[in-house]
């Protein structure tokens, strides 16, 4: 990290006699003298260097052991085999089903989350009896545990015979449909629906509330319609909000593994698997190491992609704050 | 209510917080509106669940397994215990000691990293803001590999510090993020002043700026308690018996499809109901926390 060798630079700059790169430095950090960085660096150091350590290190093991043909279970197995298992992966069928599966559910779910989310704070943001309760009701599935909400969908509400959505459907003419086992990642997806909801709407609603009310008022006021008003005032305002929760959603959303664990196992065969649990079947049923971190490696690149968006637009959420507002 | 309206202009505040309190009393007046009704009935809907899942936990097994599903039943706490006897307690032992020592170590190194980018910034505060948000953007099942294989060979596998470390390690970024949200928001001219009284950078921290943040404290707090006793990837992936956290040890309940659903929502309830109470504390500033301190 550049962050923790500035004295260098410091240095470098003093060397090449350069005063106006001097004079710069200066007005970007009006009188920081060089001891004075290092105590404003210390209260930073401690966090900065744990974070390398955890979280660093066992992504380059990664990029190591995806270059390895490694079985844990067979000793010795452990050879360099280049790109091999790269290739190994691309040319592996169920990588990519298993691929489809993981944007299916990523998009679905954001999708008809941040929907329903913004549907859920529109109504949130009017005033009516017990809103305050009302928004805390609505909060709850995100914060149950997961691995509870999983349970409860796959027993108490999706059962084919005890299930509670059988029994709400059955005057609509559906008779013990066996949800779990009959449309796996429908199902996961309700489940994940159910749980992300809550979240794009808190992003929504405080969208809707640092909306300044003047303006709706003066569109009001030169006779625009309801629908109107939402439409050309509204929603450009939301519009940075929700993406803002889309790119965070699709983030939370890649590491998906609870849901699919304790309702499908990714099964039948791999219908229900997304990318994390084939890795997680490949690496600690199947033991294969190589493979399962150069397909760890593929999530990394496909994540960052996605990340860079969220990135940016945090950034910008954080800069443009005053013109937002 | 009605007698604000006249009293507003009387008031010497500004005037667009007057325009808010004349404003206020109008939007309350329309207290019943269709749309609230239809807002609590899809309140309740989400919400059912959760509550199916807490009223499931009281019923007998008898009750709990019924194709027209009992709403009225005779209350009994025998699935909790059946729950304990389970060895229930050394999981929530487990959980409540991960969550709580990941979430103090997370506020030792956040909030004072957070200082670092926020009141008395280091250079190249955005490459460090950077990085710490570009951690928490990597799929951790890319990393479950080579952490499998470190922890085991030092030892740490089924042990619950080897969670600790991951936690906090999961938790620091937002922790950062969110802290930094509230350092931002305290006027810069407060530390300025303190320190032109003679105190020490330190102290101007300790008595003059952490007493403001203390809320964000608490806020930040509470979120990495929430993600910490929900975690459940690492937790599957090492530990087993001894280290076992809730989240692990509601997957005793997905094998097989035996007559046991009271006991199941027995001890989900008693998983989920701690991080809930959490959340509901926390709302207010949940939006915070959850955006990386972007959207207040």
């Amino acid at each position: 990290m550049t962050t923790i060798a500035p004295g260098s630079s410091e240095e470098r700059a003093a060397t090449r006699d350069s005063e106006h790169v001097e004079r710069i430095k200066k007005a970007q950090d009006p009188g920081v003298s060089r001891a004075e960085g290092w105590r404003r660096r210390g209260p930073l150091l401690p966090a900065l260097i744990f974070m390398i350590i955890v979280t660093q290190i066992p992504f380059l093991f990664t990029l190591y052991y995806s270059t390895l043909s490694w079985n844990l279970v067979r000793p010795g197995s452990r050879r360099f085999v280049g790109l091999q298992n790269y290739l190994d992966v691309i040319g592996d069928s169920t990588f990519w089903q298993v691929a489809i599966n993981t944007v299916i559910l990523i998009v679905g779910t954001v999708l008809i989350s941040v929907v329903l989310g913004l549907l859920l704070a529109l109504l949130l943001d009017r005033a009516f009896l017990g809103r305050g309760l009302v928004r805390t009701l609505l909060i709850t599935p995100f914060l149950v545990t997961p691995v509870a909400g999983a349970l409860m969908w796959k027993t108490a509400m999706l059962d084919a015979v005890f299930g509670i959505v059988n029994w709400v459907l059955s005057p609509f003419g559906v008779h013990n449909v066996d949800w779990v086992s009959k449309f796996p990642l429908t199902s996961v997806m309700i489940n994940l629906v159910w749980q992300w909801t809550p979240f794009m709407m808190l992003l929504i609603l405080a969208g809707l509330q640092s909306m300044p009310r003047d303006t709706l008022e003066a569109g009001r006021v030169d006779g625009a319609g309801a629908f109107q008003l939402f439409r050309e005032l509204t929603l450009p305002h939301l519009r940075r909000f929700i993406e803002l929760g889309v790119v965070l959603g699709a983030i939370y959303l890649v590491n998906t593994f609870d849901a699919i664990y304790m309702m499908t196992q990714g099964g039948p065969g791999t219908a229900s698997a997304n990318l994390p649990f084939y890795i997680y079947q490949r690496a600690f049923l199947g033991f294969d190491i190589g493979q399962a971190a150069a397909m760890g490696v593929i999530v990394v690149i496909f994540t960052m992609i996605i990340a860079s968006f969220a990135l940016r637009l945090i950034f910008k959420s954080f800069t443009g704050k005053e013109e937002a507002a | 209510m009605s007698t604000s309206v006249p009293q507003a202009p009387a008031t010497t505040q500004a005037s667009s917080a007057d325009t808010a309190k004349v404003q206020k009393p109008k939007r309350k007046r329309r207290k019943f509106s269709p749309w609230g009704v239809v807002a609590w009935i899809v309140g309740l809907g989400f919400f059912f669940p959760v509550f199916w899942m807490v009223l499931t936990a009281f019923k007998q097994e008898v009750d709990a397994y019924t194709t027209t599903p009992k709403f009225f039943f005779v209350p009994t706490l025998d699935e909790f215990k059946a729950v304990f006897d389970q060895g229930v307690g050394t999981a929530l032992l487990n959980s409540l000691f991960a969550t709580t020592v990941s979430t103090i170590l997370v506020l030792a190194l956040g909030v004072p990293a957070a200082f670092a980018l926020s009141l008395r910034p280091v250079r190249k505060t955005q490459d460090a803001l950077f990085f710490f948000m570009s951690t928490k953007m990597l799929p951790v099942v890319a990393a479950i590999i080579p952490l499998y294989v470190i922890v085991s060979n030092i030892g740490l596998l089924d042990n619950i510090w080897a969670l600790i470390i991951l936690y906090t390690s999961m938790n620091l970024p937002i922790a950062v993020w969110m802290m930094r949200s509230f350092f931002l928001e305290v006027p810069g001219e407060l530390l300025e002043a303190a320190s032109l009284d003679g105190a020490s950078t330190w102290r101007a921290v300790r008595e003059v700026i952490l007493p403001l943040v203390s809320p964000g404290i608490a806020a930040t707090a509470l979120i990495c308690v929430i993600f910490a006793w929900n975690e459940f990837f690492f937790a599957v992936n090492l530990t087993a018996v001894q280290a076992q956290t809730m989240p692990v040890f509601l997957v005793g309940f997905i094998a097989g499809e035996g007559l046991y659903w009271a006991k199941l929502c027995a001890a989900a309830t008693m998983a989920a109901l701690p991080v809930v109470l959490a959340g509901w504390v926390a709302q207010n500033k949940l939006v915070r926390g959850l955006s990386f301190g972007a959207i207040k």
